[in-house]
């Protein structure tokens, strides 16, 4: 395969409140960021991630391309997904060989409404949606069958809001206490917070990258699985999806320094600990993770540029990022960065 | 870049309410047909590309998490694509490029709407903070640029009209169309209520269930008979760029260079046998006519009135009834570039151009601001 790197990333001061901001406005800072830090202000290729849920309204990707100035025209597509797969998508299209940049852009403003509930529309209408699961019950399913030790959990909190307010771009989470969660067992901490935010990354293929960076992080490897939509059908105590994903992107072949995980739950970097086979010397999400800031839709792919950033300014060889999609951790993608 | 192939075609026929099926149901059939069509198997499937427009329409938000079991998708990837009305074209684009930047070698694409779920009209009316919207649904929002195209070529009031007509007529030979309307002329159309001038009832798309796949092969694990692809192209502009020629928009025009130039196509009427493009409301077939560059500026109109485009003209378009016979929106784009495929493997049955060795995939969305095409041909590239 080419080459491909990361060369820059940009994110917003995630904000856990409504800051006035639309979705242009939050964007076009972070847009402005990464072409600045480049010098670039055209890219052979654009995608972006977004959900119109999150808005509660039809083509909310559309305004977003005020923000980036498309014009002349550009060659441009769209996920709904979390950026981190138009991230892949632009991946893919930087190995067909003809263009050599793609810039990624992904957004959420989960302060509109209530993300509790507007993620059980995204479960089977027919079956599970009319059941009223909502993703907070849905992840005490999981936390339940994987059945973590509670001193393991709480200490994963501690870090992950620690490690929040030591990152400028996280809000600052207080210490957590020990109240009770809204579904047992997960405990009113172990949810991520209410965030919104956008981030932006810059591929770049071949010589670009050399010329755009110093040291730019390149992408050895990137895949992704997704597993059956039934809760019943899976062991929620483990990953099938994330290991094989971690298999494909070769996330084994060599030391991991730094794990940059998308776990809005405690359990869930429990469970990606294992299938992603990550030991005991790999630094699990130095930037606080979605625990510390959680902006929907971007989180996938903030994580990805948090483990090109460490390998960006020299402190780490090899970052692993991984993000995910669907319910209970359903669709897993695994990117290994190296220097 | 590698090579890559339709090996295989499946649709759903199309319809107001598809009662029978869910949307997995929906999904599924038009997967297994492709599948059938390629003599292929869900395991011999790398990775799926799912396709389709607003969330809203069915009230499922990202339905790609639902719809991996009925789409044999466990264990694979699945990339979810949402580009507006293009969005059926660019999910064809995006599992191309799976294959073409070596990835994959065989790519299942799938794009769907079920619309009887809701009501796309008022799911398409945007509201602030998005658009102080003074329209309902994309005629309101459509029916000025139609306008001004008429003021601007002075094309006489009864063009749309004989698109209407034409493609309905293509739509009977089409076992799959929504609408079958024996007896179309032109006076029924002219007798239909206006709803935004010009824009007759008769001469909008239908509101329509259904699902398109396409499997995709690399050079290697091509079965059957393939549709080569020769181009492949997206453009994107912003919506509220002040001086944009939103009539005949710059990203259609550049999107349709780049695909010809990679098709080696150099004049779109002489070159290309059959084209299929998204029309949802008649007048934008002399409108795109113009803006592809089958015709010169303000000349679309006499092209269409002279029968060119009609299934026994010099170019037929939409020879399958188009998106004014059939429309489950995030679908749409998709058959666009499935009967362009169709067409060139001379598997269209009762509307196939004979001798069909060239087509054109056209597929448009938001504000006539996001484009897709490829061209697809007979012979390998």
């Amino acid at each position: 395969m080419r080459d491909v790197a990361v060369v820059a990333f940009a994110q917003t001061r995630h904000t856990r409140e409504d800051a006035g901001l639309s979705e242009t406005e939050l964007i076009l800072p972070v847009i402005d960021e990464v072409k600045e830090r480049t010098g670039l202000t055209r890219f052979g290729f654009t995608c972006s991630g977004s959900c119109d849920y999150l808005a509660g309204a039809p083509f909310s990707f559309v305004s977003a391309l005020d923000a980036i100035g498309a014009w002349p025209p550009i060659s441009e597509s769209h996920v709904e997904m979390d950026a981190a797969w138009a991230l892949y998508e632009a991946w893919v299209r930087l190995q067909h060989g003809d263009v050599d940049t793609a810039l990624v852009y992904g957004f959420g403003k989960s302060s509109l409404g209530d993300l509790r509930e507007i993620m059980t529309l995204q479960l089977d209408p027919y079956y599970l949606a009319p059941l009223g699961l909502d993703q907070v019950s849905y992840a005490a399913l999981q936390a339940a069958a994987v059945d973590a030790d509670r001193e393991l959990l709480d200490g994963i909190v501690r870090r992950s809001r620690a490690d929040g307010r030591a990152n400028p771009y996280a809000p600052d989470l207080p210490e957590p206490d020990v109240a009770d969660g809204p579904v047992a067992p997960l405990r009113a901490a172990d949810l991520p917070p209410i965030t919104d935010g956008a981030a932006a990354v810059v591929l770049a293929a071949g010589d670009a990258a050399r010329e755009l960076c110093e040291r730019p992080a390149y992408v050895r490897g990137i895949a992704h699985r997704v597993e059956p939509h039934y809760l019943g059908m899976r062991d929620l105590g483990r990953s099938v999806s994330a290991a094989d994903a971690a298999r494909a992107a070769g996330v084994g072949k060599g030391p991991v320094e730094v794990a940059e995980l998308h776990a809005q739950f405690p359990h869930e970097e429990v469970v990606l600990r294992e299938a992603l086979g990550l030991g005991g010397d790999t630094v699990v999400n130095p930037s606080g993770g979605p625990l510390a800031a959680n902006p929907v839709m971007a989180t996938g792919l903030i994580r990805v540029g948090e483990a090109a950033r460490r390998v960006l300014d020299g402190s780490a060889r090899r970052a692993v990022a991984h993000a995910a999609n669907g319910p209970c951790l359903q669709h897993n993608l695994v990117t290994v960065l190296e220097a | 870049m590698n090579r890559c192939a339709v090996i295989g075609v499946g649709q759903t026929r199309y319809t107001t309410k598809r009662r029978d099926v869910s949307i997995a149901g929906l999904v599924r059939e038009a997967a297994l047909r492709a599948l059938e069509d390629a003599g292929l198997t869900f395991k011999d499937i790398d990775a799926v590309v799912v396709g389709k427009a607003p969330d809203l329409f069915e009230g499922v938000m990202m339905p790609e998490s639902y719809l991996a079991d009925a789409l044999g998708a466990a264990g694979k990837p699945v990339t979810r694509v949402h580009t507006a009305g293009s969005v059926g074209g660019s999910t064809a684009l995006v599992g191309a490029s799976l294959i073409q930047g070596g990835v994959h070698d065989r790519v299942l694409v799938v794009a769907f709407e079920k619309q009887s779920e809701s009501n796309a009209t008022w799911a398409l009316s945007t509201h602030l903070p998005f658009s102080a919207s003074l329209v309902v649904g994309a005629g309101g929002y459509f029916a000025p640029h139609i306008r001004e195209y008429m003021r601007r070529s002075g094309a006489p009031a009864h063009i749309g009209t004989l698109v209407a007509v034409k493609d309905r007529l293509n739509a009977l030979k089409n076992p799959y169309a929504h609408l079958r309307i024996p007896g179309i002329d032109q006076a029924m159309v002219e007798s239909t209520p206006m709803l935004w001038e010009p824009i007759r009832y008769l001469e909008t798309c239908p509101s329509s269930d259904g699902a398109c796949a396409l499997v995709l092969a690399s050079e290697d694990k091509v079965t059957g008979t393939p549709a080569w692809v020769h181009g492949a192209a997206m453009r994107s502009e912003p919506i509220f760029r002040a001086g944009r020629d939103t009539v005949s928009p710059q990203a259609g025009k550049d999107c349709a260079a780049d695909v010809y130039r990679q098709a080696g196509v150099c004049d779109p009427r002489r070159d290309i046998d059959v084209a299929e493009v998204y029309v949802p409301f008649s007048w934008y077939e002399p409108m795109w006519l113009e803006n592809l560059g089958f015709a010169a500026e303000g000349e679309g109109w006499k092209l269409t009135e002279s029968g060119a485009t009609a299934l026994d003209g010099d170019i037929p378009w939409n020879a399958s009834g188009g998106v004014l016979s059939s429309n489950p929106i995030g679908a749409s784009g998709l058959i666009r570039f499935a009967e362009a495929a169709l067409q060139v493997r001379g598997m269209a049955g009762e509307h196939q151009v004979d001798g069909a060795r060239l087509a054109l995939g056209h597929a448009y969305g938001g504000g006539a601001q996001f484009f897709a095409m490829w061209i697809v041909g007979r012979e390998r590239p």
